[in-house]
């Protein structure tokens, strides 16, 4: 998953670097886009399925859904940082500056906080089922402020354009766009599943050892 | 007892020791003053503290919210208090709505106590309804309080909760924050475009999230406290 993920990638980039055209109005700046727009994408999937995690944790109490809640809100921060950077990047040369207090900036960065604050709060406690059962619980309300992220370029005059579709955007990049969101679900994926599998293993091994059995004779 | 006067019942707890205890209140107010008066010598003009008093105000009773949370919780955790409180024959719910109310009341006196400053300190004119500048005051604190007494009692029981607190909730409160400083400041300017509608919404659409939330979820945490 992860090699497929990672030649998806790279021919993703190739493709938005090289055969995709220049944007109308931004020129190879818009190639920037190729990259943003996925990471942004995924690492909101990221927390949505963190979400779903904390959801499954509280009704079964299964290990396996915090590991899962672990990798998702680790791979979502990731992302977040990620597409911050390439934002920032993005912006120095169409907005003129490095940063601005636009909605949707303050609200993506306000949501890594949000995240960075639960796995702060998984170190802060020892007991396995306790740090559990706090992950999933400070994970439902963090999720709102996706809700807020998503919503805010509609809800408030924000720089940050609106959500594009696909009748508004030539087909060239329609399909270099949605190959590189691809890439980025599959490598999500793939990374999710391994940090989601340490998360387990470290989970299994802080359990106490069974008592032994005793013969009945 | 209904849940209604459960709830009513451990507000009234939570305040009477509140007031008996007189000196926190004292050092919440003047902790949220102190906030204050660091914010005005830090800006660089009258005129701009006028045109963000609505900022400096909730700045102030932001830090002291934190401050508020923490000491909430501070009777709880002395002598196993916190393992009889989840043992009372009472539900979750009214455990936490009690508390978040007496949270919400506490954070209004400071903030009732702080308006008069503000006023005076960031020279403005109060050009709105007063009905307002309270409404505003009010579903600010309630949207303080709610996520507040929620992980107030998660970082009461983990390691560095005073750094944690903070790390929590100050990201989570950011609506309350915006829609409470900028609906505050568009009131003290009579509000000429009509646009502090919005962020009322944008208050009572979080307020009624995170009441109705935190109450779901705080019983999870008082048992495995």
């Amino acid at each position: 998953m992860g090699a497929l993920g990672l030649l998806t990638l790279v021919l993703g980039q190739y493709m938005g670097l090289f055969w995709s055209p220049p944007e109308r109005m931004m020129g190879d700046v818009g190639r920037m886009l190729f990259t943003h727009v996925p990471a942004a994408w995924i690492s909101l999937l990221a927390y949505t399925a963190a979400f779903f995690g904390a959801l499954t944790y509280l009704f079964t109490s299964r290990r396996g859904a915090d590991a899962f809640i672990v990798g998702c809100i680790e791979v979502g921060v990731l992302l977040n940082v990620l597409l911050l950077i390439e934002g920032s990047l993005f912006a120095k040369p169409t907005w003129g500056v490095w940063w601005t207090w636009d909605p949707r900036l303050t609200l993506s960065a306000v949501m890594l906080l949000t995240f960075v604050g639960v796995l702060t709060l998984r170190r802060a406690v020892s007991d396995p089922d306790t740090r559990a059962s706090w992950t999933a619980i400070a994970s439902i309300p963090a999720y709102m402020t996706i809700i807020l992220t998503y919503y805010s370029v509609k809800w408030w005059k924000s720089l940050h354009q609106l959500q594009s579709s696909p009748e508004t955007v030539d087909v060239s990049m329609t399909l270099v766009l949605r190959l590189n969101a691809v890439a980025y679900l599959l490598l999500a994926i793939w990374l999710i599943a391994e940090r989601a599998r340490v998360a387990y293993r470290e989970a299994k091994a802080e359990m106490p050892p069974l008592p032994p059995v005793e013969k009945v004779t | 007892m209904s849940d209604f006067a459960q709830i009513i019942a451990i507000a009234k707890r939570e305040l009477y020791l509140e007031i008996r205890n007189r000196g926190r209140w004292a050092g919440l107010f003047f902790f949220a003053f102190a906030v204050l008066l660091m914010v005005a010598f830090a800006a660089p003009s009258t005129s701009v503290l006028r045109a963000n008093a609505g900022g400096v105000l909730w700045i102030g009773l932001l830090l002291a919210s934190t401050r508020s949370l923490d000491q909430s919780y501070a009777v709880e955790m002395e002598d196993g208090a916190l393992e009889g409180m989840v043992l009372w024959p009472v539900r979750p719910w009214s455990l936490y709505y009690g508390k978040a109310l007496s949270n919400t009341l506490t954070l209004l006196a400071v903030a009732f106590a702080l308006l008069p400053l503000v006023i005076g300190i960031c020279d403005v004119s109060v050009r709105g309804s007063l009905s307002d500048v309270v409404l505003f005051t009010a579903l600010g604190c309630a949207g303080l309080a709610a996520p507040g007494t929620l992980y107030g009692l998660i970082t009461a029981k983990a390691r560095g909760s005073s750094v944690l607190l903070p790390l929590l909730y100050f990201p989570l409160v950011v609506p309350v924050i915006l829609s409470a400083a900028r609906g505050t400041t568009l009131v003290f300017e009579g509000d000429p475009m009509g646009q502090s509608g919005s962020w009322l919404g944008l208050l009572w659409a979080f307020n009624a999230l995170h009441w109705s939330l935190s109450g779901l979820l705080y019983g999870r945490i008082a048992e495995d406290a």
